[in-house]
């Protein structure tokens, strides 16, 4: 049995040893790289023992979960806030997600950021990354939670805009913090709400997870937290999900997030951060559970964003744009499983997805570096050239697909079922997103990969500091299925549905043959589709016209409209007409004034004796 | 409690003492103003932490206190004294006045009257918050603000646009300073009507709320007289529609004077009505409150909304104060302890981010002689610690966690959340409109393409010259790290405080007896 010291030594180097890096590379001098390297690397492979030493004692039974440690971050009469690393099954699954596959983007990104001149700079916000992101996954309490989700925000803006003299990667940053902080009103609005009516005495109100878990059946039944109130309070707070985990309409920032170096992309914007929002939803679905219609919304906006945005992967001719848009679909599928009331289901999913969608960017990242060119109609023959990436790209695409057997095999087939249960329409909303990913998966290995090779195009292999990564990553995306993840969260996956798996098989092979019919085989020309059906490839093309209309409403109605006319109004009614107008009149009465001042002697007596009249007038009056 | 040396007036002198020095020292000799300037103000910081470490948290009240009588028969006195929320406002501006003193060596001309007339400003800063005698608070006061004049009109730049002077920095100077005078009178008759109507014959705070305690001031009475303070001490805080006069004052002062004004001065104002208005009219503060709580949103969307139509730096950090000072008069508005501890640290935290932020527009228009955004872009190439400091206090602005803004405003939210609900949604919404034109600011100076004509531009290289940066950048890291120590100091005497007033119900009866906005 393990207890006391070495456990709360364990939790707490988990969550603070990325921090510690993160202090440490500006501290010791940003020159040298690869200090920065060894400590960032470093202060995520020891949380990631951490980790590993802590999942052992509790396989082992030697450990009993949920484990909570903690310190008193704010400590007023009236409002406890602490700041703590709470373990149970789910956080800690998080966090070895969070630092075992950190810990092979960090490896790679050695080679990857090379010749960076932020070299140090890119690896302290990583370890800032990591940190917060450690935050959101050990959090025992909302406050701790959002602290750690705007942490990764202000990171995710600082590593997408670390080539910050590209205007396209700056504004791309600018955009996904600006998108994510309107959802963080809705969230904190959320936040708020349940802290408001976590008790009726204004002195035990609580943001504490297991507290609030305890206390929401009375507080329901007392009605002191109205059934309408924990809707609005769940649909707030599920609006932070729509920024973070880039759910429909607020999608619109990721795509724009590729423009950070793929490293990141393949950490934050794909294994770890986008998916913050599913694991906040799963830590705490206690809170929906009481809520049906959240669950349904939740549901709905998941369906539709997995299927909307798999369908934009199909015209997309950028290679990490591809995987971007594919990311939100899985996304969405995780968002769905969860509103279908499977947050195990989702979990296991974001765990496979951590797997083969990381592997996929760095394979692409591989590309990127070894050609300098992303765009697939300008790549070809990689298979060849770049035969280590070519194979580890191939596995991640087929576990993405669902290829029976391999790790997303098994995740996206319990969601299936899931949605086979309970909803059949978002059961094939499902089924035909699993056709569409399967269609872009097969598309990009057979544009990029296969065929000749375009010519002027110099491919080279990764270095192996880059290859080792891909390859462990590999391993994982193909046995994630077998490593028992449900059960170890408390749900072993239920019976194998063969009518489930049959169709989903079905849809698969479809978009895989039809993608191989028209980009290997070119039996059927892509342009042809386009032009036949050319009011749906412009409305892909141009991506809804989501970013247009937003981009409107920034421009034009935001800017230019709101705050020009405040600005307006300050300046010509504010400062122009109160303002100066009183300092214009206080001078016209000085102006008025003077005239009486003349300096004749004459004029004195006048008003004198005028003043005398009034005077003898007013006495006789009285 | 009895000390050895009296730690409060060496603070308040030390200042002083360093401008009358600099009257003797020659005119040619910048370096000797500079190192006495440092001196004076190294002296006061470190008696500003030691006040800070040293406060007797568990007996609170007044503390360090220094009583001189002056003129007894009208009940003047020189008394000074600190509690939690002014000895942490004592460190705000020790800090911010040391800080200051530094980025001044940019300063190259008359540097001597320059020092003169800024320590002067400095001594009249710390008097406001350490007197506890109406007589010399109102000169402190009237101190602080008179050498802001010779300040901005000397040594300060006009506001342009494209090239074209849109307001000049006489016009700047002359608004300042008479906007300010016109508010300090108004609150001086409210001041004086109140010494005349308590009937206790004297000027000291202290003695006259033990007097108002126990003989009241009538309620109608109190309502009247509250306006007065509240608008004349409101013009600095700077309570909208009074504001106009702080961004083109911050835009024409030099950097280090807008720091002071920006960090510290607005903080004189929203002080001034927490320690007088509220201190000794209690319910005159339950009767106009709901009136501030409702401005005050003006200030926070308002303001935010202009500063993100701006086109000057100086211009947009100058909204933005005016926007932030709205969550300051929420948080004294809701009058719960939550909210007040959370003015007071946002105060704090506000005036370090907002002195940093003016600090680094300074080192950006010494290097590229503009402020004006269209002309800016791709800084962080040749200035990367100014750019590093300069996404640190767009990030402080938008109450990024880890910085005491964060803290601070989280409390100001939760604290009036139960009393005036929409306030605090349109707060939360505020944070979004200051993210919104800091990254726009942030975007348009430091990132992008870098213009040919400013590759020459110079970062802060020695330690010396990043020092002050890196002080302010720390003290806000520790502060939104570890807020514990500090809200406990405020808390310590924010909360007997606003038990001293009456109870929620009374405030909810009054305020819908007389039909004011909730």
């Amino acid at each position: 049995m393990v207890t006391g010291f070495p456990v709360a030594l364990a939790a707490w180097t988990l969550l603070l040893a990325p921090l510690a890096a993160a202090a440490g590379i500006p501290l010791l001098g940003l020159h040298r790289k690869r200090l920065s390297a060894s400590l960032a690397i470093g202060g995520l492979l020891v949380p990631f023992a951490c980790a590993c030493w802590l999942l052992l004692h509790t396989l082992q039974g030697s450990l009993h979960l949920p484990l909570e440690v903690k310190v008193s971050w704010l400590l007023l009469p009236d409002l406890a806030i602490p700041f703590g690393v709470l373990i149970d099954p789910l956080s800690l699954l998080m966090s070895l997600i969070v630092t075992g596959v950190g810990s092979a983007i960090f490896i790679y990104s050695t080679g990857y950021m090379a010749h960076d001149s932020g070299y140090s700079r890119y690896f302290t916000m990583l370890s800032l990354f990591a940190f917060s992101m450690l935050t959101i996954v050990l959090a025992n309490n909302w406050l701790e939670l959002f602290i750690g989700w705007e942490l990764v925000g202000f990171c995710s803006y600082a590593l997408i805009g670390h080539w910050f003299e590209k205007p396209q990667a700056a504004d791309a940053g600018k955009k996904a913090f600006l998108v994510n902080r309107v959802a963080d009103f809705g969230f904190m609005l959320g936040i708020l709400a349940l802290w408001a009516h976590s008790s009726p005495l204004a002195a035990e109100r609580t943001l504490n997870y297991q507290l609030l878990q305890t206390r929401l059946p009375s507080l329901l039944q007392s009605g002191w937290l109205s059934h309408e109130t924990l809707v609005l309070t769940g649909l707030l707070i599920f609006c932070g999900v729509l920024g973070k985990s880039a759910q429909m309409p607020l999608h619109v920032w990721l795509p724009d997030a590729m423009e950070g170096p793929t490293p990141v992309s393949a950490l934050i914007h794909a294994a770890t951060m986008v998916a913050a929002g599913v694991y906040m939803l799963c830590r705490n679905f206690w809170l929906f559970q009481g809520a049906p219609a959240v669950l349904e919304t939740i549901a709905w906006v998941g369906g539709a964003t997995a299927f909307f945005s798999a369908a934009l992967a199909v015209v997309e001719p950028d290679l990490k744009r591809i995987l971007a848009y594919s990311t939100l679909s899985q996304l969405g599928y995780m968002v769905m499983a969860v509103g279908l009331g499977g947050h195990v289901a989702g979990m296991y999913h974001l765990t496979t997805h951590a797997f083969f969608k990381a592997l996929l960017f760095l394979a692409a990242g591989s590309v990127i570096h070894g050609t300098r060119r992303q765009n697939i109609r300008e790549l070809g023959g990689l298979r060849r050239s770049m035969p280590w990436t070519s194979a580890t790209f191939f596995i991640g695409a087929l576990a993405l697909c669902g290829f029976p057997a391999l790790s997303g095999f098994f995740s996206k087939d319990e969601i299936l079922v899931l949605a086979h249960e309970h909803n059949a329409l978002l059961y094939w909303i499902g089924s035909v997103t699993a056709g569409l990913t399967a269609f872009y998966a097969t598309r990009a290995w057979c544009v990029a990969f296969l065929g000749q090779a375009p010519e002027h195009l110099h491919a080279h292999e990764s270095p192996p500091v880059m290859l080792i990564p891909l390859v462990l990553l590999s391993v994982l995306s193909i046995v994630g299925g077998y490593l028992g993840i449900p059960a170890f969260l408390g749900e072993p996956a239920g019976a194998f549905h063969w009518d489930v798996a049959a169709t989903s098989l079905a849809a698969i092979a479809t978009g895989a043959g039809l993608a191989w019919l028209i980009y290997r085989r070119k039996a059927i020309a892509a342009e042809a589709i386009a032009r036949r059906c050319a009011w749906l490839h412009r409305l892909l093309v141009n991506r809804y016209f989501f970013d247009d209309v937003y981009t409107w409403y920034v421009e034009q109605v935001q800017q230019r409209l709101i705050a020009g006319a405040c600005a307006l109004f300050e300046r010509f009614i504010i400062i122009g007409l109160a303002v100066n107008g009183l300092a214009w009149l206080t001078q016209l009465a000085g102006r008025a004034i003077r005239r009486v001042q003349t300096g004749r002697v004459q004029g004195y007596v006048l008003g004198f004796c005028c003043g005398i009249i009034a005077l003898l007038y007013l006495a006789g009056r009285f | 409690m009895p000390t050895v040396v009296p730690v409060l007036a060496v603070l308040l002198l030390a200042p002083a003492l360093g401008a009358v020095l600099l009257c003797a020292v020659p005119a040619s000799r910048a370096d000797w103003a500079r190192r006495i300037a440092v001196a004076a103000t190294s002296v006061s910081l470190a008696l500003a932490v030691w006040i800070v470490f040293d406060y007797d948290r568990a007996t609170g009240g007044y503390q360090y206190e220094v009583l001189i009588p002056w003129v007894r028969p009208l009940g003047i006195g020189f008394h000074l004294g600190v509690d939690g929320m002014s000895a942490v406002l004592v460190l705000l501006h020790a800090l911010c006045s040391f800080t200051g003193v530094l980025i001044s060596y940019a300063i190259k001309e008359r540097v001597k009257e320059y020092y003169i007339f800024y320590l002067l400003l400095i001594t009249g800063v710390f008097g406001v918050f350490t007197s506890l005698d109406l007589f010399f608070f109102y000169f402190f006061y009237e101190m602080a603000v008179i050498p802001m004049y010779p300040l901005i009109g000397i040594w300060g730049s006009d506001v342009k646009e494209h090239g074209v002077v849109r307001f000049s920095k006489e016009y700047a100077a002359m608004k300042l300073t008479i906007y300010l005078t016109a508010g300090a009178v108004l609150a001086l008759t409210g001041l004086l009507w109140l010494y005349v109507s308590s009937g206790a014959g004297t000027f000291d705070v202290v003695a006259l709320q033990h007097h108002l305690s126990a003989f009241p001031l009538d309620a109608r009475r109190q309502a009247m007289i509250f306006p007065l303070l509240a608008v004349g001490f409101g013009v600095i805080a700077p309570l909208w529609p009074f504001h106009s006069w702080s961004p083109i004052g911050h835009a024409a002062a030099p950097s280090a004077v807008s720091m002071l004004h920006a960090g510290v001065l607005m903080k004189l104002g929203s002080y001034a009505i927490i320690r007088l208005a509220m201190g000794l009219l209690p319910d005159g503060a339950v009767m106009w409150l709901p009136w501030v709580a409702a401005l005050c949103t003006m200030n926070i969307i308002y303001g935010g909304l202009v500063a993100m139509a701006q086109k000057d730096l100086k211009l947009i950090i100058g909204y933005s104060s005016s926007s932030h000072m709205g969550y300051v008069l929420l948080g004294i508005a809701a009058l719960t302890p939550l909210a007040l501890d959370g003015a007071v640290l946002l105060m704090f935290a506000h005036g370090l981010m907002t002195a940093l932020a003016f600090a680094l527009v300074g080192h950006v228009y010494d290097e590229t002689h503009t402020r004006y955004l269209p002309e800016l872009g791709g800084l962080g190439k040749s200035l990367p610690f100014i750019a590093t400091c300069g996404v640190i206090a767009a990030m402080a602005s938008s109450s990024l966690p880890g910085f005491g803004n964060f803290v601070a405003e989280l409390l100001v939210i939760l604290g009036s959340w139960d009393r005036y609900p929409l306030q605090a949604i349109l707060a939360v919404l505020g944070i979004v409109i200051t993210s919104v034109y800091m990254l726009r600011m942030v975007r348009g100076t430091f990132f992008g393409t870098l213009p040919q004509t400013f590759t020459h531009a110079q970062d802060a290289q020695t330690f010396f010259a990043r020092l002050p940066y890196l002080v302010l950048v720390a003290v806000l890291l520790l502060v939104g790290c570890w807020p514990r120590p500090l809200i406990r100091l405020i808390d310590v005497s924010a909360r007997p405080f606003i038990s001293t007033f009456a109870h929620p119900e009374a405030i909810r009866m009054a305020t819908t007896t007389s039909s004011q906005p909730r």
